[in-house]
């Protein structure tokens, strides 16, 4: 199943990218990882939150082929 | 209102949303782009803004406050791209009957827009050595 990654702030300059489509077949939490292994994201899952399809969702979420993933590190607005 | 801009926040313009003719109070928050951080000299600022989820957590916000306190008028801008020092960065303003609800909804929106929003600050710094980075507090 595939899915597209929208990376944001220091996740897309690891990533070299803003977006990519990605295997998430074993839901959100191994997809981070792998992602993590892949771009040398350096910031622990545990401090991150994830969206999907433009909303905050639990990391054990269930996913589907087409979906929208945005992971969300600590913000810094204001 | 929440919203998104990528131009200068006009103030004036902003202001002018909050006139009603019940309100006793208007409260407002203005953050601007300061000369340091952190002990660094900053030299340049820059707001990223996943703005799908921005605007949307956003309104929440406001929906929260008006479930909280009883406001006759809530504004609240936030710019993203390239900033100066000096421009503002946000702008909170809320007009309520009351000076105490006034001023404690204007808190908790920009309190809780710098944790919950899903908007990034990367600062440039004055001095050579330093590299730029993404601020993740």
């Amino acid at each position: 199943m595939r899915v597209r990654v929208r990376y944001f702030a220091s996740l897309r300059d690891a990533a070299g990218r803003d977006e990519e489509q990605v295997e998430a077949g074993a839901g959100l939490a191994a997809l981070y990882a792998a992602l993590a292994e892949r771009h040398c994201f350096t910031l622990p899952r545990e401090r991150l939150r994830v969206a999907v399809n433009g909303e905050f969702t639990a990391w054990d979420a269930p996913l589907a082929a087409g979906d929208e993933v945005v992971f969300i590190p600590p913000v810094s607005g204001g | 209102m929440f919203a998104l801009s990528d131009q200068p926040i006009d103030a004036a313009a902003l202001r002018t949303r909050l006139e009603h003719p019940t309100a006793g109070a208007v409260c407002v928050f203005e953050g601007v782009v300061r000369d340091h951080n952190e002990g660094r000299a900053v030299s340049a600022l820059r707001y990223e803004a996943y703005a799908e989820l921005a605007l949307r957590e956003g309104a929440r916000l406001v929906d929260e406050a008006r479930a909280r306190w009883p406001l006759l008028a809530v504004a609240c801008v936030h710019r993203t791209g390239d900033l100066a020092l000096g421009d503002l960065a946000v702008w909170v303003g809320v007009a309520a009957a009351h000076r105490a609800a006034a001023f404690e909804a204007c808190r908790f929106l920009i309190d809780e827009t710098k944790v919950r929003v899903p908007i990034w600050k990367h600062e440039a710094y004055a001095d050579g050595g330093a590299p730029s980075r993404w601020l993740h507090p």
